[in-house]
């Protein structure tokens, strides 16, 4: 220490020593003159004006203790860097902006006092390591204040950015906490921080304890960290006691490579680097003269055999370090112990840790797996959606509509241009059902009328023929829409998302389009079983001739039916519309997977394509479980395990068997 | 007398509904039999059955000398042993000529490769012109097969039947829309194909199968009814019941 | 002796031969790089690939037309036979590029260095260096000859044994074979499926060591490489539907079930033309894509092969003829109107542009061929050799109804 600094040293000592005899004097007079908050402010006024982080604490603990209401508004504006000092006695203000002059307020009763000059007033500048404690003494008020929003806020800003000196605040605002929710999550918050930052090891256990099989993302978040640990080595045959060791490694184990033993003895500096192919290369490159390497000719040097023997070759020479050999690796791998220890040094918190954690890792995988289910529930029930038009028009009529996809985008279109009429959105998709419904039954029977009646029986023929119409239909909505994705916004009731907790959450949509399906397939079973249309339509498909001469005109029939399938492909564009997004590739991405659905469950029957739907939807959502960061994947395996199954049930899940499997 | 196939204890259903019950049934070589019965008694599921088309449920098919099990032979390979079968409607091809209907049909190796390579050579010239003889459409041989007449599209499917040269014959209703000259022409295509082989005739038309003189098996609701002569069987009870109803 | 038999029953072949021969002289004599240079290097690329486009619409009639197996995926092993060429060609052109880098480095490079080095220019764009296990043969241009056949055939020799024991047929097998080429273009998508994911190959115009010949002669050497292939895949195509094989699959094509019973094993022919097929198909890919100079996933979507279908239904199916005048007439014309070339239609209220508007003229005049011309343009011909057709008095045909869709036994 400079003598100089040794001299300030004294001096502010004195100064302190002074100015505390000096308070002590003069307060009973300076009382009366000063409001409280004025008056403690007065008595820290050195280490305010000296404004250094590791002497500020005394100062803020002491507002923060106060109990005085007007402690935390000094503070806000001490933190906002809002306070200033009157260079003539000192006094604390808080600096107030409006129409362009800053006021000076009184720290206690909040009165302006005058303008804030620039030459009579200082700025109090608080760093940032002084205003996060500020902060830290701030919790405890906001913890406490009237509002419960802003008691909300508070716990979410500790539970974000947590410090030990929150633990006290928020125990101190437990026992006065009447709102129960809110008491309910300080109490959480309690907990959670007891495990940081409680110096008690016993507390600490017990609140890990406590968690045992709770999955809330807040514990792992605070557990994890605790477990978390690193590798280390040091020289002999035992890792310091003072190590909290989570295990030994032994190097040629599956854990720790012979490799990265020595790699991490390098990086300790406990051993000499090995010498890399690039060292080989640079010290060759180094060591060149005039067209060689010592007795090596530089054009010889295109092996790593030969650049080794080179490198070899100089090392001998002691030009270059030479690499180390395996016995010298071997040798200092044998002295040194490799292990894995935990930051954190109680062995009994990192025990108790880990065994909460193996407690809810069990947890978190049956809540994943709901998760998933859901998940899965909700892909299938698209898949079926998308499907159940091609339930009717491929598996009950036996037509094949390759321009389903597009019947499908047409809906969702459909969902978008009315929702540029009617702002409104729940209106707007009250009327856009109907509506896309009317839409694709017209096209429907359009295109029944004009195109498939003549292909009857020509199965391939309908396909090809449909696949014009498909093209053609997509490029209509590209040269309309334009390529560009269209928006077609779900309500807000539709917003958000079920959360149970913070693994099983559901969006309301997903909800809504499983309600859809599950009434797709009502509608579908009452029309098919119980109206006369459904007769009319069975009994067409299985004997047309039959049928027409009991006086049911198939004509119609087949029309109607079609235009029935077409017209539920339009209510599933607006399903997958609000889903996703509105573009003109729509209908396509989900029509060979709506084939799949249909041939998997089995054709001519809405059961199969339930199981087709449900099967796909899980197979897919499972496949990218297992492989999380490819969806391309899933879908690519997915389709190789439909080729597959095919094999083994042809006529699909619930396949029809005998004279009418032959159609 | 030794048999050439055998059906023993063979039962399909579909969807609960029972085509073929508990059906055993025997045929020697060089035979000719007739199977009539009413509608859904399960006469083209037997074909089905033996030819492969359709699996029983439970049952056993043997063949031939060596007692081959022919359950668990695919179509094509059922054919191959030596099994022909003719459809209720015709089915040609309609679209290639009579002579390439019947090379089809001649016995020859039908691996893909062999067929790749494959040469006509004098000799299937000749066993064409001469089944072509057999059959009445020697003059018809460089017509699209789809130009022929009902009749002669069901001879011309006889033909090819016999261009395989099978030890068995399934034929079903061969005289089915064929004017009288049709029929006595077809009766003896059969008749003489039975000397060497054994022909299956399933039929409606009682006058057809009188003109064949052979031994009748009777079928109903998937069982075998009654077995003997034509005059035989029309006199049971359960063959009268079956076929005037109670 | 067999072949002048084989020429001598079938004149087509011949007639064909010899237009396609006076075609390709033609270009040359006009071209740039050998001729006069009326022709420009790009329309000699375009003939060139119309040529490969044609040979894959002769697999596919054979396997459609002949056969009656509407494949929805050929376009996926022309794909295949693309990236197998293309592994080679950016391979081969890259080493040529790092050893002429590396040439000036202080140390010759080892091996091992110009791998890594080639590996970091192919796969920098993907984000990684090493070479993925699909690439073990691509510095070799034999090896990777034969996977262009190996690879296309082998995938269709375990799909359609897989497909086609389970006997799918019609529009499942359709269905079924599109869901095939849709996987294989998710799988190549991906960045690490090994094959650069959605930047494909690339560069592919440029012919390792042969960097001194210039693009406008190169086109010319491609346009006769094309023009052979067609030529042979057309004389082979003729050859097999001439014979017994034909008679057997256009059997099949027609009443699958008769065919079975007479004998013949009906999955194994299927197989055959469809491994065969698939092979044509991957050499058209390899012709093709050095033409195209890149080769990317979007080549193998469903569409593709979708369109590869509309060619040949409306050039005219079930005659070899009509595929190579419907892939040449329908690509070609694609070409000119969405090329922009094509002066817009005013209507007054509306002005029709054909860069938008032609997808939705082919979509429909497809619907119109199939509704009211199943012969396509091939069936021109007829008017003129007067070509018979059987009545079959609108009869239901097959064993079980439906086993003959009467109007697909048309040719």
């Amino acid at each position: 220490m400079s003598a100089s600094s040794r001299l300030a040293l004294f001096c502010a000592l004195v100064w302190l020593s002074l100015l505390v005899l000096i308070a002590g004097a003069v307060r009973p007079a300076t009382a009366q003159d000063l409001g409280p908050v004025q008056a403690l402010l007065q008595d820290n006024r050195q280490l305010i004006e000296e404004s250094s982080r590791r002497s500020i604490g005394p100062a803020i603990d002491a507002l923060g203790s106060s109990g005085l209401d007007r402690a935390p508004v000094f503070l806000e504006a001490w933190q906002a860097r809002s306070v200033y000092q009157r260079d003539a006695d000192g006094l604390f203000f808080i600096g107030s902006e409006a129409d362009g002059t800053n006021l000076a307020l009184d720290v206690d009763t909040g009165e302006s006092v005058g303008e804030i000059t620039r030459d009579g007033f200082t700025q109090l500048r608080p760093n940032g390591g002084i205003r996060s404690m500020i902060g830290a003494a701030l919790v405890q008020f906001q913890l406490q204040d009237p509002d419960p929003d802003r008691r909300r806020g508070a716990l979410q800003a500790i539970a974000r950015d947590a410090e030990a000196s929150h633990l006290t605040a928020l125990r101190g605002s437990i026992e006065s906490e009447e709102d129960p929710a809110i008491r309910a999550a300080k109490e959480r918050l309690e907990r959670v921080l007891t495990i940081t930052f409680d110096p008690d090891e016993t507390a600490r256990i017990n609140a890990i304890d406590g968690f045992s099989g709770d999955i809330g993302l807040d514990v792992r978040a605070t557990l994890n960290p605790l477990v978390l640990t690193r590798s280390e080595v040091v020289p002999g045959g035992e890792p310091p006691a003072t190590r909290n060791v989570a295990r030994v490694l032994e190097p040629g184990s599956d854990s720790l490579t012979i490799d990265e033993a020595y790699d991490q003895l390098v990086a300790a500096r406990l051993a000499p680097a090995m010498v890399s192919t690039e060292d080989i290369r640079a010290a060759l490159i180094a060591n060149i003269s005039d067209g060689s390497v010592g007795e090596f000719a530089v054009a010889d040097l295109d092996t790593d055999e030969a650049r080794l023997a080179a490198y070899q070759a100089l090392a001998a020479q002691g030009i270059v370090p030479s690499s180390p050999t395996e016995q010298e690796i071997a040798d200092a791998l044998a002295t040194h112990t490799f292990f894995e220890s935990y930051a954190e040094r109680s062995s009994a918190v990192t025990d108790a840790a880990n065994a909460t954690l193996q407690s809810i890792e069990f947890n978190l995988i049956a809540n994943r797996s709901l998760d998933f289910t859901l998940d899965a529930v909700s892909l299938a029930s698209i898949y079926f959606l998308a499907a159940i038009g091609l339930a009717i028009t491929f598996g009950v009529m036996g037509v094949i509509n390759m321009a389903h996809g597009e019947f499908i985008m047409l809906g969702a279109y459909t969902g978008y241009v009315v929702q540029l009429f009617v702002p409104d959105y729940t209106l707007s998709i009250i009327i856009a059902l109907p509506l896309a419904f009317a839409i694709t039954f017209a096209a429907g029977v359009a295109m029944e009328r004009l195109i498939i009646r003549w292909l009857y029986h020509r199965p391939l023929e309908t396909l090809l023929a449909t696949f014009g119409i498909s093209i053609a239909l997509q490029q209509l909505a590209k040269n309309i829409f334009g390529t560009q994705a269209r928006p077609f916004t779900a309500p807000d009731w539709l917003d958000g998302a079920f959360v149970l907790n913070d693994v099983v959450a559901i969006s309301y949509i997903r909800i809504a389009i499983f309600v859809l399906a599950l009434i797709f397939l009502a509608i579908f079973l009452f029309v098919m079983n119980k109206t006369r249309l459904g007769l009319e339509v069975r009994a067409v498909t299985q004997n047309p001739r039959m049928a027409a001469s009991m006086g049911i005109n198939p004509d119609k029939i087949n029309m109607l039916t079609f235009g029935f399938g077409s017209g539920i492909a339009g209510i599933a564009g607006i399903a997958i519309g609000l889903f996703g997004q509105v573009t003109t590739e729509l209908g396509q991405q989900y029509i060979v997977q709506s084939f799949m659905t249909v041939v998997v469950g089995g054709v001519g029957n809405i059961f199969g394509t339930l199981a087709g739907a449900t099967m796909i939807g899980g197979l897919q959502k499972g496949i990218e479980w297992l492989n999380p960061s490819n969806t391309l994947a899933a879908q690519t395996y997915m389709i190789l395990f439909i080729i597959l199954f095919i094999q083994f049930r042809p006529r699909g899940i619930i396949a029809l068997r005998g004279r009418a499997a032959d159609m | 007398m030794s048999t050439l196939l055998e059906v023993s204890g063979v039962s399909v259903s579909f969807d609960g509904f029972k085509a073929i019950n508990n059906l055993s049934f025997n045929i020697g070589p060089a035979e000719l039999r007739a199977i009539i019965g009413p509608n859904g008694a399960g006469k083209t599921t037997f074909m089905d059955i033996v030819t492969g088309k359709t699996r029983p449920d439970e049952g056993e098919v043997l063949w031939g000398e060596k007692n081959q099990s022919l359950l668990r032979l695919s179509e094509s390979q059922i054919a191959q042993t030596g099994i022909g079968r003719k459809f209720q409607r015709p089915t040609v091809f309609e679209d290639q000529s009579v002579e390439d209907n019947l090379l089809l049909a001649l016995k020859k190796n039908r691996s893909p490769f062999s067929v790749l390579v494959f040469k006509k050579a004098e000799a299937d010239t000749a066993a064409i012109q001469a089944l072509a003889e057999d059959i009445g459409l020697s003059d018809q041989l460089t017509r699209k097969a789809g130009e022929l007449s009902h009749g002669q599209k069901q001879w011309l499917e006889i033909g090819m039947l016999l261009a395989q040269d099978p030890q068995l014959l399934l034929v079903d209703e061969p005289a089915a829309g064929m004017t009288l000259a049709e029929r006595e022409h077809t009766t003896t295509i059969l008749k003489d194909a039975a000397k060497s082989r054994a022909v299956v005739v399933v039929e409606h038309d009682m006058e057809f199968v009188r003109r064949l003189e052979c031994k009748v098996t009777v079928l109903h609701e998937g069982a075998v009814l009654a077995e003997g002569s034509l005059d035989h069987v029309t006199k049971n009870q359960d063959v009268i019941d079956v076929y005037l109803g109670r | 002796m067999m072949e002048r038999t084989f020429l001598a029953r079938n004149p087509s072949v011949l007639i064909f031969i010899a237009l396609l021969a006076l075609f390709t002289l033609a270009v040359t004599v006009l071209s740039e790089g050998l001729g006069t240079g009326f022709v420009s290097t790009a329309m000699v690329k375009t003939l060139g690939m119309t040529l490969c486009f044609c040979l894959i619409a002769i697999a596919m009639d054979l396997v459609w037309g002949y056969c009656g197996i509407l494949s929805l995926g050929h376009f996926a092993f022309f794909g295949l036979g693309g990236y197998m060429i293309g592994m080679w060609l950016m391979y081969a052109r890259t080493e040529d590029i790092v050893i002429a880098s590396l040439a000036g480095a202080d140390l010759p490079p080892t091996e091992q260095e110009i791998v890594d080095a080639i590996g970091t220019q192919i796969f920098g764009v993907v984000g990684s260096s090493e070479f993925p296990w699909v690439w073990a043969f691509a510095d070799s241009l034999l090896i990777q000859l034969v996977l262009v056949v190996a690879v296309p055939g082998l995938l269709a020799l375990v799909f359609g044994w897989l497909a086609f024991r389970s006997r799918v047929t019609g529009v499942y097998l359709s269905i079924l074979t599109q869901a095939m080429t849709l996987a294989l273009a998710l799988y190549l998508f991906q960045n690490d499926s090994g094959l650069r994911g959605n930047n494909g190959l690339s560069g592919l115009q440029n012919i390792p060591g042969m960097a001194d010949t210039p693009q406008s002669v190169l086109s010319v050497w491609f346009l006769w490489a094309s023009a052979v292939a067609l030529g042979l895949g057309y004389m082979f195509a003729a050859w097999v539907v001439s014979g017994k094989f034909g008679s057997v699959i256009r059997g099949i094509r027609d009443d699958e079930a008769r065919v079975r019973f007479l004998g013949y094993p009906v999955e194994a022919y299927k197989l055959f033309v469809f491994t065969i097929t698939a092979v044509m198909a991957g050499i058209g890919g390899a012709l093709y894509y050095p033409q195209a100079g890149i080769i990317n996933p979007a080549e193998v979507a469903p569409i593709a092969s979708i369109y590869l279908a509309v060619w040949v239904a409306i050039g005219g199916r079930g005659r070899l003829y009509g595929a190579v005048i419907g892939a040449a007439f329908v690509s070609l014309l694609s070409t000119w109107f969405t090329g922009g070339r094509v002066p817009d239609v005013d209507l007054g209220f509306y002005t029709i542009e054909w860069v938008s508007w032609w997808q939705v003229a082919l979509g429909v005049s497809f619907v119109l061929v199939t509704l009211f011309a199943p012969r396509g343009i091939g069936g021109l011909f007829d008017l003129f050799i007067n070509r018979r057709t059987p009545d079959r008095h609108g009869a239901d045909l097959g064993p079980d109804t439906g086993s003959l869709r009467e109007k697909e036994a048309e040719t």
